[in-house]
């Protein structure tokens, strides 16, 4: 079906969307068959993020785990995560689609440095939405969009986090539709935004797995990456789906304990309901309300999840598990140690569970993790 | 039975179930329930209300604070459901979790005459409306100032009871004036329907009324109500200002 992964994904959006997201696909499709899109996508991919980024042997962690684990380096990306290959692809769409306000939700403040950034390079106005929470524990990202010239608005509902700063995003987009852009973050969101998003991030996974060839002669047998709503994930998932050999593991935020409540294990824990326009794995009480969450890392504190995850899910292709904030925090410290790369909270977990695992493991480091010092400092 | 008439502008005045808290949300239903209104809407508490302004997002958040649950919505519905026809505005997630087919048997039950669902386009609504259809509920549709020619068919189409015509490309909330295209809109519903068309968002004045008279069968008000609510005030007097206004 049109939209869907199995029967996740769809349209759960006001009518007041459903127009300009059938422009939003129309644009897209043809901007991705368009040689000229690729070409300006390509050359600002080389240039702008330095593109591609390494395939790298950590060789200490691989020691001191006993296995043989290899970086895909996403922290290397101008603004220091995987988010700006999604907010360029973008922002180009959005200036072919004649729209020059872009808006924007960030949890960790990664995807909103990242569009803010490709409006400062290309001119276009930008406002970013970030919960009052987040704000306080990525105050640096929040100076950084403000350097560029992003107008940074502080959400004050809910859990003042990732999901009522998307709530707020979507807010201003049903307000301001006929002149602005949403760039969503993740690959979540209704239809097309979950497959756009994956689009464009799979240039992690397939140059990943083209360097992982030439460098061992064969394949990893484990894909490890962290997952929030899931768009680094995604990126690299997508050129091995097919590999049937190759195992892929979503890690999740497990918080203070997925048993105790305190987490943002959506696949670990949830069930399928409707957040943000798709239907997905979701923390959400017996009631059908959406359950406050808690992680150490901003990226990864979403109560839902991108659809395609939960259709992998099901389909027992990948599999997902939950890792804690101290085991993130630990392995933060250690890949610093041994391996001189800070990485972000978030592929923290990653990194967690990839030295759990025996034999062959490709990690997805989605990004860097400068943001996370003040919060490293208080712990 | 839905008490809207084609040529007369009847009055849908809309409140969270449950706010401030459950017996002011029971007194108000029942004092709004007591006036020739055309229905009384009742919102369904919701943690992630998309379509709403903060005045609906504030009573909503309250109304969960407070336990409001769905059955505690379905009760509610049936208390009034005698006095006034009562239709639902839900958002689709706590329908799921309730189950399509159960919440429509016990709204049925509860003497509910439709539901609206705004952030389920006619496209995602299969299973769902069918389930309204089997229990006798109207499936209200929205058409928004943004919907192509292509979709006020699709939505007319689908719609039973009434089309509900967003006035404003936006969310809910009370507006000093309605967006001047307001009549525009409302005809080229009207070009594409025999059923009658409510208008919805932004609704809050008197003034407003006069506009809409006319154009639309209803008008529904909801934040410029709930405000009343939320600041310790009986929303009567001001939907009897509304109902006036109406004739």
């Amino acid at each position: 079906m049109r939209g869907r992964f199995g029967i996740y994904g769809g349209q759960y959006v006001p009518e007041t969307l459903m127009s300009p997201l059938a422009e939003l696909e129309a644009a897209w499709t043809a901007a991705r068959s368009d040689p000229g899109y690729a070409a300006e996508l390509e050359r600002h991919r080389r240039t702008f993020i330095g593109r591609p980024t390494p395939l790298y042997f950590a060789e200490r962690l691989s020691a001191e785990h006993g296995n043989r684990i290899h970086l895909k380096r996403e922290d290397l990306c101008h603004t220091g995560a995987h988010k700006v290959n999604n907010a360029l692809g973008q922002a180009l769409l959005a200036i072919r689609m004649g729209k020059r306000r872009i808006i924007a939700e960030t949890g960790a403040g990664q995807h909103g440095v990242a569009t803010a950034t490709l409006c400062a390079r290309f001119g276009l106005d930008c406002t970013v939405y970030m919960g009052r929470e987040d704000m306080r524990r990525q105050a640096v990202n929040v100076q950084r969009m403000r350097l560029l010239g992003a107008e940074v608005v502080e959400v004050t509902a809910g859990t003042m986090t990732l999901k009522d700063a998307t709530s707020e995003a979507i807010r201003d987009w049903v307000t301001n539709v006929r002149t602005t852009h949403y760039i969503i973050g993740s690959a979540v969101g209704p239809h097309p935004y979950p497959e756009m998003v994956r689009d464009l991030q799979r240039v992690i996974g397939d140059e990943a797995r083209a360097q992982y060839l030439a460098a061992e002669g064969r394949l990893p047998e484990v894909v490890v990456a962290c997952v929030g709503g899931g768009s680094n994930a995604i990126g690299i998932f997508t050129a091995f789906v097919g590999d049937e050999d190759v195992r892929l593991v979503g890690v999740e935020a497990g918080g203070s304990g997925v048993a105790g409540g305190k987490h943002a294990a959506s696949l670990v824990a949830g069930r399928p309901g409707v957040l943000h326009g798709a239907l997905s794995y979701l923390l959400q009480d017996a009631d059908g309300q959406v359950l406050p969450t808690h992680s150490v890392s901003a990226g990864l504190d979403y109560p839902g999840v991108g659809p395609e995850h939960s259709f992998l899910r099901d389909a027992e292709r990948a599999e997902y598990v939950a890792v804690e904030d101290g085991q993130a925090v630990a392995a933060l410290r250690l890949c610093t140690r041994l391996e001189g790369i800070l990485p972000a909270l978030e592929p923290a977990h990653a990194l967690h569970h990839a030295g759990t695992l025996p034999g062959r493991v490709l990690v997805c480091l989605s990004g860097r993790g400068d943001k996370d010092l003040d919060n490293l400092a208080a712990d | 039975m839905l008490r809207i008439e084609k040529g007369a502008l009847g009055l849908i005045p809309y409140l969270m179930a449950g706010h401030p808290d459950r017996d002011r949300s029971r007194a108000a239903a029942r004092s709004l329930a007591a006036l020739p209104i055309a229905a009384l809407e009742l919102g369904i508490p919701f943690s992630d209300p998309l379509a709403d302004g903060p005045v609906i997002q504030r009573a909503g958040q309250q109304a969960l604070d407070g336990g409001m649950t769905v059955a505690d919505c379905l009760e509610l519905a049936a208390d009034v459901a005698g006095r006034a026809p009562v239709i639902f505005m839900s958002y689709i997630n706590p329908i799921l979790a309730y189950g399509p087919e159960r919440f429509a048997a016990d709204a049925e039950a509860a003497g509910v005459a439709g539901v609206i669902v705004p952030d389920l386009p006619p496209e995602e609504s299969g299973s769902v409306s069918a389930a309204f259809k089997a229990h006798r509920l109207a499936s209200i549709f929205l058409v928004a100032p943004t919907s192509s020619e292509e979709r006020i068919k699709l939505i007319c189409a689908a719609s039973s009871g009434f089309v509900y015509c967003v006035t404003l490309t936006g969310i809910t909330g009370a507006r000093a004036e309605l967006p001047p295209d307001v009549g525009e809109l409302l005809g080229r519903v009207r070009a594409r329907t025999r059923l009658p068309i409510a208008a919805g968002f932004g609704i809050s004045r008197p003034e407003h009324l006069g506009t809409l008279r006319g154009a639309a069968d209803a008008a529904v008000v909801g934040s410029a109500v709930v405000h009343e609510l939320a600041e310790g005030r009986d929303p009567a007097r001001l939907v009897r200002e509304l109902l006036a206004a109406c004739r």
